[in-house]
């Protein structure tokens, strides 16, 4: 293979994205270098376990894959903004709405939210870590290493360009002959472990290690979503392990899973695809209701209404989600007995899910509402998300989805529900929570503008596309002809989403505000919260809690506060037992990507020597009798004197 | 459940014995018997959860422990899930236009 | 951190330890899942042979029972090894595992002659569709029996060291159960793909 085979070569504009990340690179490196950082970023974040810092390492990645995806929409809206533009070209389109589609579910949305999720369990069940920090770690860096993987595709060997769903045939290799699939198959393998590994780490530290007191029934609704969130997260990820490990035979050995010849099946891959798709929606949007569940009963100054019911209903759907996965391809010729018991179900999960609907409306009943930003999102939410919900049901009527299927009209809907149900989610969650990980919060005036912006820009850019859908655009298509008349609808939809991206400026801009102005008195408590996380110090120390709270009731912190029991003593104090930090993790994951990297290009020879290094990582790992060490009295009441004054 | 288990693993060789027999007579039904085949992949399908039962409560000990009702429910529900994705996948495929050619 | 719940095995002594068990029985579930997708792939893709050759034409019966009162066996003395282990007997735990290893070497190397055999009548993993899903099956399964017998090699050089402990006594448990489970797979391979494949 030459070299200008192995980079991607003749387009401007990845020209010139490769000079920009090679000079981001060098620069990073350089000024790492000249801070002389190195060894703090290997002690502090690469090695860590503790669980607040990966949940930040999960963060900051994806928001940066949230901008990488972002700006992969903005081009496609650039290009659809006039009828036939000649700004992108048909296979330019394909790829970008690709990775748009791969990096906005799996590298945005799931590590946004498992990177709230780890930030804030453990605080939320009175934990001091999770069950298995060091296999969350290596959740962390293996996540960390298929986005990797996958976002070099673009300037090394050619994105994948078959879909986020690459269907085969096209998928295969017969047809899309280049790494791009390659790429998608092997990345998205090293990410879904990672993944599974945090679904079963997260079932057993919620199992296990919620504070003396804390029943089922006592668990905060954010704890449920996650606990469900991760059980679906079992559930499903294997079936995907597998149909991406045919996808790679198929790919890289010639075998027949999915070939059209020699007794393959293309449809075996949409039906083991949608089998994990449709509960990998859920597994993005149950975490975000939770968050929304717990914004609004803080900001309303209310216990949620109809606890149970909530818990219920995510149940509910959890245990639906895994029923419907028909209703992504009605209309592939199933018998008419599919699609009716699959349409069935679909429409069964609309029950649950006006439950919680009702519940948060009933939540805000007579509050004593506080317009935060936090809670401007949950309450965008509720509407945005109904339009996303009502067309969703129209679409699970399989006889009238043969009308909406594959067109801008499922995209609209799509986007209806991934916005406001994930990205709202992880908005609000991250201006409520940002206290708890950094000691400030973010400014809530430039909060209002970030707010306004991005959901005035997104009904605007999505709003238009159920009208052209209906008037039969197809999705996927780069570009059309002025004749069908959907110029103005497409025009005003790309002015909308340049409104979005002002409004995601504006919360990068936010960040950057408030880490060098904003207040660093915010205290331990700075909404009047009701749940654990918010009863130790913000930023919350590395060992979380100095005495593990015991919780008698629901919102039991509320309580603690009302009762005036919130205090220290000294005398409680016991030596608190952390785990070591470990190379292990990023070591492994490096290794899987330098694997994978291989295997993209079929190198397999060096993909062998390389695998090499798996195997020193599991061995290493096995030997590794460390027992983590101990944090003494003293060091506690010193630590929490800092912000308790006293102890008692 | 007892630290000390000193007397002999009765409950291990049962279960061994057991899954050897099970395992001749799965072949026997299915070599030398005139079921009709429906009826043989019934009958050793049948055979074949019996021996894994055998190995879930005789060797693996699925109820012990703390979380013995926890691993159970596990259990079960991963049971459904491998027959919804078992049977669904072939209905789904077999059925329709795939039954077709 | 240990909760001293006195009747309770060595292997479920320390909060942690009781995790790593909790969070390997979840594992199982998705080991379960994992299967199961490689099973229904397979019943899927069975009849499409594609002129080459079905089940019915290579599947050899001995060869297969073989292979499956090895890996009975093998089950079956890895149950006798945690009885061992239960009873503080560090050698009997040591020789029941080591029996345990050779039995399911045995299944590997019958396996993959069981495999060379399948490729000289013309049944490679690129023949058909069937061919395919069945490989990748059965090479699972025998991956994860490769990868059991490397990861208890080095617990018994982690026993030798160590003695039976709370922690090298989980390690053994948490294997013993993959073993097991292995097992379980094996029966719905021997029944489903196998005596189904040859009398269907
Ligand atoms: C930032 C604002 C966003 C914009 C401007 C945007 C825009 C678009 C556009 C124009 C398409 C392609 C339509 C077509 O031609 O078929 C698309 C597809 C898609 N988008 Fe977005 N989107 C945004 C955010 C998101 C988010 C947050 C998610 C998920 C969490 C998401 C998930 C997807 C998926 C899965 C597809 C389908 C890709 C495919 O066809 O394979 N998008 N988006
Ligand atoms: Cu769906």
């Amino acid at each position: 293979m030459s070299l200008d085979e192995f980079f991607v070569t003749g387009d401007p504009l990845i020209l010139a994205s490769q000079i920009a990340i090679g000079l981001t690179m060098i620069g990073l490196i350089a000024l790492i270098t000249y801070l002389k950082r190195w060894k703090w970023l290997w002690n502090e974040w690469f090695t860590t376990v503790d669980h607040k810092k990966i949940g930040i390492m999960y963060i900051i990645s994806g928001v940066l894959m949230f901008f990488r995806g972002g700006v992969d929409g903005l081009l496609m809206k650039a290009q659809t903004s006039r009828p036939e533009l000649e700004f992108l070209d048909a296979q330019h389109y394909d790829e970008i709405f690709t990775t748009h589609g791969v990096i906005m579910i799996l590298f945005m949305a799931m590590p946004l939210l498992i990177g709230l999720m780890n930030v804030v369990i453990p605080l939320q069940i009175g934990a001091r870590d999770v069950a298995f920090p060091k296999l969350n770690a290596l959740s962390f860096w293996l996540f960390f290493a298929g986005a990797m993987l996958f976002n070099v595709s673009f300037v090394i060997g050619g994105s994948p360009d078959a879909g986020w769903t690459s269907y085969f045939p096209l998928a295969g290799k017969e047809f899309t002959p280049g790494v791009g699939n390659n790429y998608y198959a092997i990345a998205l393998q090293i990410a879904g472990i990672g993944t599974l590994a945090t679904g079963i780490n997260f079932v057993v530290t919620i199992i296990k290690m919620r504070a003396p007191g804390m029943t089922w029934m006592r668990l905060p609704i954010f704890v449920w979503s996650t606990f469900i969130t991760s059980i679906i997260i079992v559930a499903a990820f294997p079936i995907f392990t597998v149909a991406l490990a045919y996808m790679t035979l198929d790919r890289l050995f010639g075998t027949h899973f999915f070939t059209v010849a020699n007794g393959g099946d293309p449809m075996l891959w949409l039906n083991l695809f949608w089998l994990w798709g449709h509960p990998e929606v859920y597994i993005v949007v149950l975490p975000a209701f939770g968050m929304f569940s717990e914004v609004i009963a803080t900001f309303a100054r209310k216990n949620l209404y109809g606890y149970k019911s909530m818990v219920y209903a995510v149940a509910g759907i959890a245990f639906l989600s895994m029923l419907v996965w028909v209703h992504h391809f009605y209309t592939m010729g199933n018998s008419a007995a599919v699609n009716s018991i699959f349409s069935l179900t679909t429409m069964m999960i609309a029950i649950p899910t006006g439950v919680k609907i009702f519940n948060w409306l009933f939540t805000l009943r007579k509050g004593r509402i506080e317009f935060s930003t936090a809670m401007l999102w949950s309450l965008a939410f509720i509407p945005c998300f109904t339009i996303g919900g009502v067309t969703g049901v129209m679409l699970a009527m399989a006889a009238a989805d043969y009308q909406y299927h594959n067109t801008m009209f499922l995209v609209a809907h799509f986007h209806y529900v991934l916005i406001p149900g994930v990205v709202f989610a992880v908005f609000a969650g991250l201006y409520y929570w940002w206290p708890k990980m950094f000691g400030f919060k973010l400014n809530e005036k430039i909060g209002k503008w970030h707010f306004w912006l991005f959901v005035i820009g997104f009904n605007m850019t999505f709003m238009p596309m159920f009208f052209v859908g209906l008037d039969g655009m197809s999705r996927r298509m780069y570009t059309y002809s002025a004749s069908t008349g959907w110029a103005g609808w497409l025009g005003f939809s790309a002015i909308g989403s340049i409104i979005l991206a002002a409004g995601f400026a504006a919360l990068c801009y936010n960040i950057y505000w408030s880490f060098r102005y904003a207040s660093r008195d915010v205290g331990n408590d700075p909404w009047n919260g009701r749940t654990l996380e918010w009863a130790t110090a913000s930023p919350a120390p590395h060992y979380n809690f100095a005495k593990v709270p015991e919780v008698d009731r629901l919102d039991a912190y509320w309580y603690m506060k009302k009762e005036g029991n919130t205090g220290l003593k000294k005398s409680d104090l016991k030596p608190v037992h952390m785990p070591s930090n470990s190379w292990t993790p990023i070591f492994l994951a490096v290794v899987f990507g330098v694997v994978g990297f291989f295997l993209v290009f079929e190198w397999f020879t060096l993909a062998i020597l390389a695998s090499i290094g798996i195997v020193v990582g599991l061995v290493a790992n096995s030997f590794d009798y460390d027992d983590g060490y101990h944090i003494s009295v003293e060091e506690l009441a010193d630590e929490e004197r800092e912000w308790r004054g006293d102890l008692q | 459940m007892s630290t000390k288990t000193n007397h002999f693993p009765w409950n291990h060789l049962i279960g061994f014995v057991l899954s050897i027999a099970l395992t001749l007579l799965a072949v026997f039904v299915a070599f030398n018997t005139d079921f009709s085949k429906t009826v043989i992949v019934w009958v050793i399908g049948i055979l074949a959860i019996f021996q894994a039962l055998i190995q879930l409560f005789m060797f693996m000990h699925v109820t012990e422990g703390k979380e013995g009702m926890i691993n159970v429910v596990n259990m079960v529900y991963s049971i459904f899930l491998a027959l919804v994705i078992v049977f669904g996948s072939i209905w789904v495929l077999t059925s329709g236009h795939a039954a077709m050619h | 951190m240990t909760s001293h719940a006195n009747n309770m095995p060595l292997e479920y002594k320390t909060q942690q330890s009781q995790m790593n068990i909790l969070g390997f029985w979840v594992f199982l579930g998705a080991e379960i899942v994992l299967f199961s997708t490689l099973f229904a792939s397979y019943f899927v893709l069975e009849h499409n042979t594609a002129g080459g050759p079905t089940g019915q034409d290579i599947f050899i019966l001995k060869d297969v029972l073989i292979e499956t009162f090895l890996l009975l066996t093998s089950s079956f003395t890895c149950g006798l090894a945690i009885h061992s282990m239960r009873s503080h007997h560090k050698t009997g735990l040591m020789v029941w595992t080591i029996v345990t290893l050779l039995l399911g070497a045995g299944f590997l190397y019958m396996e993959i002659n069981e495999f060379i055999h399948y490729v000289h009548e013309g049944a490679s993993i690129q023949t058909s569709g069937f061919t395919a899903a069945f490989f990748t099956l059965l090479g699972t399964h025998g991956a994860h029996v490769t990868f059991g017998i490397f990861w208890i090699s080095l617990l018994l050089i982690q026993l030798a060291r160590r003695g039976i402990t709370e922690k090298t006594a989980s390690k053994f448990f948490i294997a013993s159960l993959y073993w097991h489970f292995l097992d379980v797979v094996w029966i719905f391979i021997f029944t489903f793909v196998y005596l189904k494949g040859m009398v269907m």
